[in-house]
């Protein structure tokens, strides 16, 4: 069986649990068992994930599991496996599934993968799969050869796919211990797609000059429905929230599109980029090192051409 | 206070990737290797200031041969107090955590556990997390702010999309991000006191490996950049719209 952990967040799923709703689905379909979830918490349309192909929804209710909790997690998690007689857990590559990942592996004796980009296959009865590495410079393919597994999915590494119908929801009564670390405070940047989740984002560096230029860049984002996202140096001097430095130290994103305006292409920025899909750079320097990463360029004053860009934008959707 | 920093050992940023006997290894001639940034910059570093603020000791860890003495000497020279180098070639997350929580818990009385967010070669975020169930400690995930009163610490780590502040009590391991230090270049003096510091060496606890990586592969080459004319932005439009099929 294969165990898919729905990570909730605010009461639903996002688009990262729905990725890896699709991913338990496929692989359990590749070794011909069942896929099942286990929802920790409240969540409104658990019923939801059978539209991904997975064939029971298990929610396990308790007051300690009102906030996550990545050690109590692992323990609910780990027995809810024993009791199902899982083999894989499938988990979204997000800041809490590869906490919870790194423990239910060493707690289950699973070997496990963190980040796959792609979907397992089967080689003389074993389970391989592929992730990044080198900061997306390198693909490997490991062996998975123990009798747990435990996989994370990329965000973005493939896209959910509706082809079932609802699926049953069932309680699970599982012993919850309380969890160590108190949660004190949360601040949630608002009203915008968080950068992990972002599929086009809009980039800009040390060529916009200074913050006071930035309306620029967040009129194009906005014509797109993007979101804003900025280089290391232009949040080092905070023109822009350090949330939205993408490269080697910030964020690593692998939208379906990212447009680079005015930034060069250091080494350390492109490691955290370059498995957009589609990359659009606009640099005044012709040989600025991004143009070798992308798969659009134009050479030209950024100040001219973004205003451009933003109303052909907003004419191909008019 | 008694603090432990993991350390790993990664190419240089920079460093070109290819791989030897048809994807089989990754191929190390040539290669510049440095201390993981994220355990260098901002746990190594937030560890020093910790011990210089409150006391205590501060002491690196390493699993790797011998020829890795050179990034242990690196935290050495930085500022720690002493090492220790686990014997072992094998690189698995499970094994590494495997071989620190053993030490740990032969040694006993850690405080805290620190990790870098992740290391620049496998991107995996996993040890940390190894560390702290084998240990069956809270663990703290990508933390940019820790200060400590007593045995309470007060975090911030990094949500999707936001920030969680908490609270924990010591023992617990924390994986270190971004914000949580400035990077510290050492000085000479430093330099000739590392090569003075003990680096203790203890054979490995035995582990079978269970995730074993089969071959390597570079991504497939961009087919190159389609230059368009900075007076034509509409043909650009139109090729996302219907070539790339992204807007």
């Amino acid at each position: 069986m294969v165990l898919l952990f729905a990570e909730v967040q605010q009461g639903n799923f996002k688009k990262t649990t729905l990725e890896a709703a699709t991913y338990a689905a496929k692989t359990a379909e590749l070794l011909g068992v069942a896929s099942v979830a286990i929802v920790l918490g409240e969540a409104e349309n658990a019923a939801e994930l059978g539209l991904y192909g997975i064939q029971k929804v298990y929610q396990v209710r308790h007051d300690h599991l009102k906030n996550f909790d990545n050690q109590v997690g692992a323990i609910v998690l780990s027995a809810a496996a024993h009791q199902l007689e899982a083999s894989v857990i499938v988990l979204s590559h997000t800041s809490n599934g590869k906490a919870l990942a790194g423990r239910l592996a060493a707690r289950w004796n699973a070997a496990s993968i963190s980040g796959a980009t792609g979907l397992p296959t089967l080689k003389d009865g074993v389970l391989h799969v592929r992730k990044g590495m080198f900061s997306g410079k390198a693909i490997a393919e490991y062996a998975l050869k123990s009798e747990h597994k435990v996989i994370t999915v990329m965000g973005n590494a493939l896209q959910p796919l509706q082809h079932g119908a609802l699926a049953s929801v069932e309680t699970l009564s599982l012993e919850v211990p309380s969890p160590k670390i108190k949660i004190k405070e949360v601040k949630r940047v608002e009203g915008i797609v968080p950068l992990p989740e972002a599929e086009l984002v809009v980039s800009a560096g040390r060529g916009l000059k200074g913050p006071e230029n930035w309306g620029i860049v967040e009129e194009l984002a906005s014509a797109l429905g993007a979101t804003t996202a900025c280089s290391r140096p232009v949040a080092d001097s905070h023109w822009r929230p350090h949330h939205e430095h993408v490269g080697q130290t910030g964020v690593a994103i692998r939208p379906n599109l990212y447009i680079a305006i005015g930034i060069s292409g250091a080494i350390q920025h492109l490691a955290g980029v370059n498995n957009s899909k589609t990359i659009v750079v606009i640099n005044k320097d012709a040989d600025a090192p991004f143009f070798k990463a992308a798969d659009y360029g134009i050479v030209g004053d950024l100040f001219e051409i973004v205003p451009k860009f933003t109303a052909a934008v907003k004419k191909l959707k008019a | 206070m008694k603090l432990l920093v993991c350390l790993s050992k990664v190419p240089d940023t920079t460093t070109k990737i290819t791989f030897a006997e048809e994807g089989k290894r990754f191929d190390e001639n040539g290669v510049t290797f440095i201390l993981n940034p994220y355990d260098e910059w901002y746990a190594l570093v937030r560890a020093l200031e910790l011990k210089e603020a409150h006391g205590g000791t501060v002491t690196v860890i390493h699993v790797g041969p011998s020829a890795n003495d050179a990034v242990i000497r690196k935290g050495l020279a930085i500022g720690a107090d002493d090492a220790v180098r686990i014997d072992a070639t094998q690189s698995s997350s499970l094994f590494i955590a495997k071989q620190i929580s053993a030490f740990v818990e032969a040694e006993k009385g850690y405080d805290i556990i620190f990790t870098g967010k992740e290391t620049i070669n496998y991107n995996r975020s996993e040890v940390g997390a190894m560390i702290a169930e084998y240990l069956d400690q809270p663990f703290i995930s990508f933390a940019n702010h820790l200060e400590i009163n007593g045995s309470t610490a007060t975090l911030d780590r990094e949500i999707d999309g936001g920030t969680e502040v908490v609270e924990v009590e010591t023992p617990f391991v924390v994986s270190a991000a971004k914000g949580m230090a400035e990077q510290r270049i050492p000085n000479m003096k430093g330099i000739m006191m590392a090569n003075k510091k003990p680096i203790k060496v203890v054979p490995p606890v035995p582990f079978d490996e269970i995730a074993v990586p089969v071959f390597y592969e570079l991504p497939p080459a961009k087919s190159g950049v389609k230059l368009i004319d900075a007076d034509n932005i509409e043909e650009l439009v139109r090729l996302l719209h219907e070539e790339a099929k992204v807007i």
